[in-house]
């Protein structure tokens, strides 16, 4: 049976890289006693996969990792199963059976919801503060020079943010933004990236450490509708198990 | 959300940050406003190690299982942290309240290693304590050092208040009591100290007084009050079934060196090696039942999910339910994704069928410890391995489809001579031609043997507390000879050779068997700029050197000296059960290569007898 799991990474738990994530999830099917199945060989490992990494220093709301068990509660009993067994900052939200030809949740990856908020205790040395700059940030959003050069290991390479911002607003008063960003193995865009290039686009240096992003849920691509791309959150491929 | 004693920055900007913000699975969380006595429990390396160790975490388990006392962890910042903390004057602070160290009552650090000793001083320091108890008030915590290396305390002396000699699970209550008694009656430090050197085991070192003679040797060391014993006596459990144990030890979010379920099977040995110190002071083998193994193996893999489930002890071959523990472990948990590792077995039919069984022969090594080239030298030092053995051990496993064999010895062991050294590539050889006995179809490609020596250091309550240390060029040309030898073998190409530095050997050699004034010289070299002397990238001789010149101390004298059958010991005062009278018998049994059984064939009358239990009194009950 195939499961799908979502969960989220608050507090101190963003300093939790994603190798170690994966370590932490491994240990606590074992502590919840989740009939998870295991490969073959001479040292057998869990069938799990993550959705997508969320690099160190963000949170996360809507992360996604699956697995496969031989047999399982309810969707209900094996939340709690699970939150019995985690620590602060990590919470199960779901637990869904997924069909059984469903594809795994990383190839799904198309887009990310992230919230960008500015942290209030950190002098930043920017010009733009607050709703000052998500105002600029949104106002370059929508008609400033979006090509960067990206690194890459094979030297640089010009990208076109542009057709990766599939929404974004203000939120919270102004305080905030939201924004809808394309995510997998093929344009695959941060929300560091553009905040660094609207940096840039000021002439100021990018402060690594003076915005807080909480990615907000995961999403998979659907066929089009009227009013261009539609998107699926990962949970909405399974089912709850009654 | 907890609150954290880092801000985002600079937690984003050092190498593991998990090493500092705690939140781990099955860390206690108490109020500290509701408890007596706040306890930092320090294992003064970086995290990944002092996680990894079981004696704190029985510790942490013992103090925390009381209401009015929380126990948490403190580890040394890596030196990246190290920087920012002096720079931003960020006093050093405990794992799970994130409170700032100095605010405890007590201030624990366990000594495991010598080369530890910067690192105690970085923890002071960082915390804002005076480095020297005789700076110290209550507004300072109780500093308390314990573990192997406190069986020789005195390099340390003037950083403690006290310490404690021998097994923590044991009086360590009475000393909170203690503590929490003098407090309430609102007496000085001072008097709380000498109540405190009334429990047995603790040893309080601003209450005794060294003095020397003129060849440097110690005259006398004696208590300065009535408070202080003239011996302190090693504290020991001897139930070991109902000693406390972490059933639900700590699991970091980082690989610790130890990322898995640790069973101690038992306390001691009953070998008898005379180069080993935790074979002399561990004494007498103790052992848990297997019941007791089989109800930890089932709690704590359930309460970690670790994968892997290993057990400990200095030499689980002499623990008398191995097969038992073994067998249970691998039909109840092998099969469901948990591992089960075996360190420190002997290598025999039991043990190779054991590990077929649960590991991956094609990727796994064996492991021998003849310590010594030729068996002169090995009944020199009592190992009771034979030559016939490790050969018959490793014929049985190239048979079994292994093919890379591990050997380590020390260079430089009393008696030594050219004839012992150029035994260890002899051995390897035997080793390699061994594999080339068995048929050409049932080997798998060529054999590996990877020889390696460490130079050895002798350590306080052992029976080669007397020898001399070689000097670094002795110990370099014996390397080399080795590393000569090994080329001219005729299957060279098979053989790798490595040995250890020198440099870090002899610095352990002076702080293993040194005095209280060798503790200069450990502050002078942290002045300057030593920590982290364990990690080869950070271990930098030269500040040593400069610090030893600058406090007028002597390496060759703790080193390389040869000491007299009537010299007083720094350590002497230490009572550990097992006699100095035994030490020298042993120490002359060396020089006249004779070979001591071990406990359970003979009793060689050690003294550790009278403490009532373990292996002396096994086939009495």
């Amino acid at each position: 049976m195939k499961i799908r799991i979502k969960f989220s990474k608050q507090g101190a738990m963003k300093y939790i890289g994603h190798l170690d994530v994966m370590r932490f999830f491994q240990k606590a099917m074992r502590r919840a006693d989740v009939d998870i199945r295991y490969s073959g060989g001479f040292s057998p490992h869990q069938i799990m996969s993550f959705a997508a990494p969320l690099g160190l220093g963000l949170t996360g709301s809507g992360e996604y990792l699956d697995i496969e068990v031989l047999s399982c509660g309810t969707s209900a009993e094996m939340v709690r199963r699970l939150n019995a067994v985690m620590v602060e900052g990590m919470e199960v939200k779901s637990f869904r059976l997924l069909p059984d030809d469903a594809k795994n949740a990383m190839s799904l990856v198309a887009a990310c919801d992230y919230t960008v908020r500015m942290r209030d205790d950190y002098l930043s040395g920017l010009s733009l503060t607050g709703r000052r700059f998500f105002e600029g940030l949104t106002d370059f959003i929508e008609n400033g020079d979006l090509n960067v050069t990206k690194k890459t290991k094979k030297g640089e390479k010009q990208m076109d943010l542009r057709p990766l911002i599939f929404e974004h607003r203000l939120v919270e008063d102004g305080e905030a933004i939201f924004l809808k960003l394309s995510s997998g193995s093929t344009d695959n865009m941060k929300p560091e990236q553009l905040l660094a290039a609207f940096c840039e686009s000021r002439n100021e240096e990018y402060p690594p450490f003076a915005f807080r992003i909480n990615r907000e849920e995961i999403y998979a691509r659907a066929d089009d509708g009227q009013d261009g791309p539609r998107f699926i959150p990962l949970e909405d491929f399974g089912e709850n198990i009654e | 959300m907890r609150k954290l004693a880092l801000n985002e920055e600079i937690l984003l900007s050092v190498q593991q940050p998990a090493r500092y913000i705690g939140g781990e699975v099955n860390m206690i969380k108490k109020d500290p406003k509701k408890v007596d006595v706040r306890f930092a429990m320090c294992f003064p390396d970086v995290y990944e190690i002092g996680m990894s160790h079981l004696g704190i975490q029985i510790l942490y388990e013992m103090f925390n299982r009381r209401d009015d006392v929380y126990c948490e962890r403190v580890y040394s910042p890596w030196v990246d942290l190290d920087r920012i903390m002096r720079e931003k004057n960020i006093p050093l602070f405990a794992i799970e309240s994130q409170d700032p160290v100095r605010d405890f009552d007590f201030l624990g650090i366990t000594l495991q290693y010598e080369m530890c000793y910067t690192n105690v001083l970085q923890i002071l320091d960082l915390s804002g304590i005076p480095l020297h108890t005789a700076e110290r008030t209550w507004d300072d915590p109780i500093v308390i050092g314990g573990g192997p290396c406190a069986y020789n305390p005195e390099p340390l002396a003037d950083f403690f208040d006290l310490f404690y000699i021998g097994e923590g699970e044991t009086v360590y209550f009475d000393l909170i009591d203690t503590y929490k008694e003098s407090r309430k009656s609102g007496e000085s430090r001072e008097a709380f100290l000498k109540r405190a050197a009334q429990i047995p085991g603790i040893y309080v070192p601003s209450l005794y007084e060294a003095s020397y003679n003129e060849d440097g040797t110690l005259r006398d060391f004696i208590p300065l009050c009535p408070e202080a014993p003239a011996k302190v006596k090693k504290q020991l459990v001897m139930d070991m079934d109902g000693a406390v144990y972490p059933e639900k030890p700590l699991v970091p979010f980082i690989r610790a060196t130890q990322d898995r379920v640790v069973l101690e099977v038992m306390r001691g040995c009953i070998r008898g090696c005379r180069f080993c110190q935790a074979g002399m002071i561990y004494r007498p083998v103790r052992e848990k039942s297997v019941e007791r193994l089989k109800e930890l193996a089932y709690s704590m893999l359930k309460s970690t999910g670790h994968e892997e489930i290993s057990l400990s002890s200095l030499s689980s071959s002499d623990y008398r339910g191995l097969e038992g523990i073994v067998n249970f472990l691998i039909e109840e948990f092998h099969g469901k994704g948990v591992n089960v590792s075996l360190p420190s077995l002997r290598i025999d039919s039991f043990s190779l069928d054991v590990m077929s069984k649960v590991q991956d022969v094609k990727k796994s090594s064996l492991t021998f410890a003849p310590e010594a080239g030729s068996q002169r030298l090995r009944d020199v030092i009592n190992k009771g391995l034979t030559e016939e053995e490790i050969l018959t051990g490793a014929g049985e496993a190239f048979k079994g489809g292994w093919n890379r064999v591990k050997l380590y010895f020390m260079l430089g062991l009393p008696t030594e001579t050219v004839q012992d050294i150029e035994g260890i590539a002899l051995l390897s050889e035997k080793i390699a031609e061994r594999y080339y006995e068995i048929p050409k179809e049932q080997r798998t490609g060529r054999v590996q043997v990877s020889a390696s020596s460490s130079f050895f250091v002798p350590k306080p309550f052992t029976p080669f507390q007397w020898a001399r240390m070689c000097t670094k060029n002795e110990f370099l040309d014996k390397a080399r000879t080795v590393n000569h030898k090994m080329k001219e073998m005729k299957n060279a190409k098979s053989l790798r050779y490595s040995w250890h530095e020198a440099d870090v050997s002899l610095l352990e050699g002076v702080l293993a068997r040194g005095d209280r004034r060798v503790g200069a010289a450990v502050e002078s070299a942290y002045r300057k700029g030593a920590l982290y002397d364990s990690w080869t990238e950070q271990f930098n001789n030269d500040i040593w050197m400069e610090a030893f010149e600058e406090c007028g101390i002597d390496m060759d004298f703790y080193t390389s000296r040869e000491r007299g059958a009537d010299e007083l010991f720094p350590w002497d005062f230490i009572d550990t059960g097992v006699t100095k009278e035994f030490l020298r018998r042993e120490w002359e049994n060396a020089a006249a290569e004779r070979v001591t059984l071990n406990c359970r064939e003979r009793c060689a009358g050690c003294g550790v007898r009278r403490f009532g239990g373990g292996v002396c009194f096994e086939d009495q009950n």
